[in-house]
């Protein structure tokens, strides 16, 4: 279609310039250019998006009506469970490990971050150990090991280091509780992982940016917490969001320690009733909700941390109106900077 | 122009500013600095010239000790700069306490480096409050005159990153300037700029130097050197080759390593060298 809009515009200058020379020529080329310049685009069609949309909505439309019909989802069931308090208990428990854990985890990948980045060669090399234990082993395998503390060690306490005597004792059993157990199991494994993403986030952030803060007469805090830190956490807060969604699902491990966290509760009314399905379902919607909320706080806090970033980030794309879709979209960044310098000069 | 710092400057007996004494770096094998001899007085304002890899950089960030020198000394206002003098030792300082000789000096780099996570207004108030403990509204007051000085009051609001080169180095000679510092150090900032923004940064220099500001350009922009500087520093392989008014080092050089570079210099921007 867009290639007969055009010929007509060919073959009237064609002639006039070869056969005849200038005499026969009715349309100056600045004439051509405003006729060219006025005609409307045409937009190229997907056919092959069409259908393999119709597709995709039929068979959504398929899923939905089986989850409606099916009697064997027992969404009664569902709907009963929902809010029942045991549920409502475990999924109390999930957050409070997610949460606590979680914070622990950042506090402590800080740190370790930062002594893994130490012109000292003996605390970057503990942290560096303390990577390759937390991550080269399984979390599960982790939280039993704690849970088993005592085998190793029966008394914790403060003493006299190489065999003294304690000065002040508890039998292990009686300090690491159930929670304790797994939010240790959980922030520890957790850190290891923190520590990486803090460090990557650390690293990205250019040395001139430190020796501009230093030149200024900043100390190491101030350069730290106010310089580096905070462009840091441009690049921490995305895999950290990930790392969250992760620890509330993978927090049900904690089942190994008969710690009833949402899984759990769910669990342990299934194998008595055998509403296995609609338990299941109970529990997914939870999580799902959850990680939506946390879904939703993270861009937030991504939007904070990106200020002044602004600019760099590609204009929104949406659905109705891709980016670079029609000309008028197509006109603006070229306007933008002519008035830019205008103001410059 | 240049008559109230000529009059600073010929004022006899007045102490250096800054002096660099015997000064030694070196970068694993490479010996970037080979005894560096130089006294800079107040209001003077002395450019440093030579090709790159001559150590120019490397002694201007020997000042404010972003570089640690191997032997020698730099002493910024009486104070050796990372050290402490006790009896016939040199004591390392503690970061804090170089922090607080860093006051002295202020430095503009040839990359801005800007904190593009803070506006404009709130890149030049950080130091001051949190460094000089200063009140948020009075130095709000006189970051905004140093803006409107260097022709950007109405960029307080903006970051960095939507800033041309040109505005970026303009607001960063700002916030060195906001921390009221003694000297001021400039590492080649204009070279990181496209060429029709050089001069609108070199304006603010030159009104800087007007004032009677004590500065230290590192630069390839020869006429900056000869219609600005008190003093041409020519550096080479690490050591002062040359040193004098810019009518004798850039005009009438001695050396022929002077002389050489100039040449390749002027072929590159003969235009407006004259």
């Amino acid at each position: 279609m867009a290639s007969t809009g055009s010929d007509p515009g060919r073959s009237r200058t064609e002639p006039s310039s070869a056969a005849n020379g200038g005499a026969v020529r009715t349309l100056s080329q600045s004439e051509l250019d405003d006729e060219l310049i006025a005609k409307p685009v045409v937009p190229l069609r997907h056919p092959g998006r069409t259908v393999a949309a119709c597709i995709v909505l039929l068979l959504i439309a398929i899923l939905a009506y089986s989850l409606v019909t099916n009697k064997n989802y027992e969404w009664s069931t569902v709907a009963h469970y929902l809010f029942y308090p045991r549920i409502m208990q475990g999924l109390r428990n999930t957050l409070v490990l997610t949460v606590v854990s979680m914070s622990i985890a950042i506090v402590l990948g800080i740190v370790l971050a930062s002594c893994r980045l130490s012109e000292n060669k003996i605390l970057s090399m503990v942290a560096g150990a303390y990577l390759w234990f937390f991550r080269g082993t399984p979390l599960l395998i982790q939280l039993i090991f704690w849970y088993n503390l005592s085998a190793l060690y029966p008394r914790l306490g403060i003493g006299v280091p190489f065999g003294g005597d304690f000065f002040f004792s508890a039998s292990t059993n009686s300090v690491l509780s159930l929670w304790l157990v797994a939010i240790l199991g959980l922030a520890l494994h957790e850190s290891a992982y923190m520590a990486e993403i803090v460090r990557g986030g650390l690293l990205s952030v250019s040395g001139h940016q430190t020796e501009a803060a230093l030149a200024l007469g900043m100390n190491r805090s101030v350069t730290f917490r106010r310089i580096i830190l905070p462009q840091a956490l441009r690049v921490i807060v995305p895999p950290t969001g990930n790392q969250v969604i992760g620890m509330l699902k993978y927090s049900s491990l904690v089942s190994v320690i008969a710690l009833p966290d949402l899984l759990y509760s769910a669990q342990m009314i299934y194998t008595q009733t055998f509403e296995t399905i609609p338990l299941l379902i109970v529990v997914s919607l939870w999580y799902l909700l959850c990680t939506t909320v946390l879904t939703i706080v993270q861009g937030y806090i991504e939007r904070y941390y990106g200020r002044g970033e602004a600019s760099r980030q590609p204009a929104r794309r949406t659905w109705w109106r891709p980016r670079l879709g029609g000309r008028e979209q197509l006109t603006t960044p070229v306007a933008a900077p002519a008035v830019e310098q205008e103001d410059n000069a | 122009m240049s008559t109230s710092t000529a009059s600073s400057v010929t004022q006899a007996g007045d102490a250096p500013i800054v002096r660099i004494v015997d000064l030694h770096k070196s970068f694993g094998h490479l010996e970037v600095l080979k005894s560096v001899n130089l006294d800079v007085y107040p209001g003077q304002v002395v450019t440093i010239l030579g090709r790159s890899g001559s150590g120019k950089s490397t002694m201007l960030r020997c000042i404010n000790h972003l570089e640690k020198p191997n032997s020698g000394a730099v002493m910024v206002c009486g104070e050796v700069v990372g050290y402490q003098v006790k009896g016939n030792r040199l004591h390392e300082l503690r970061l804090r306490d170089i922090a607080r000789q860093r006051k002295l000096t202020g430095m503009v780099f040839q990359s801005y480096n800007l904190f593009p996570h803070m506006t404009v207004m709130e890149n030049l108030m950080e130091a001051p409050q949190r460094v000089l403990g200063r009140n948020g509204a009075e130095v709000r007051e006189e970051a905004l005159r140093l803006l409107d000085s260097v022709g950007l009051a109405d960029k307080a609001d903006a970051y960095p990153g939507t800033l041309s080169g040109g505005q970026q180095q303009r607001v960063a000679i700002a916030r060195a300037l906001v921390m009221n510092p003694r000297v001021m150090l400039f590492d080649e900032p204009t070279s990181a700029l496209d060429p029709e923004l050089v001069g609108e940064v070199l304006e603010v220099m030159k009104s800087l130097a007007r004032s009677g500001m004590t500065m230290i350009v590192v630069t390839h922009e020869i006429g900056f050197a000869r219609q600005v500087a008190d003093e041409v520093v020519f550096m080479a392989e690490g050591r002062v080759v040359e040193q004098g008014p810019p009518s004798q080092v850039i005009d009438a050089p001695r050396e022929e390593a002077t002389r050489t570079f100039l040449r390749s210099l002027g072929q590159r921007n003969a235009p407006t060298a004259t």
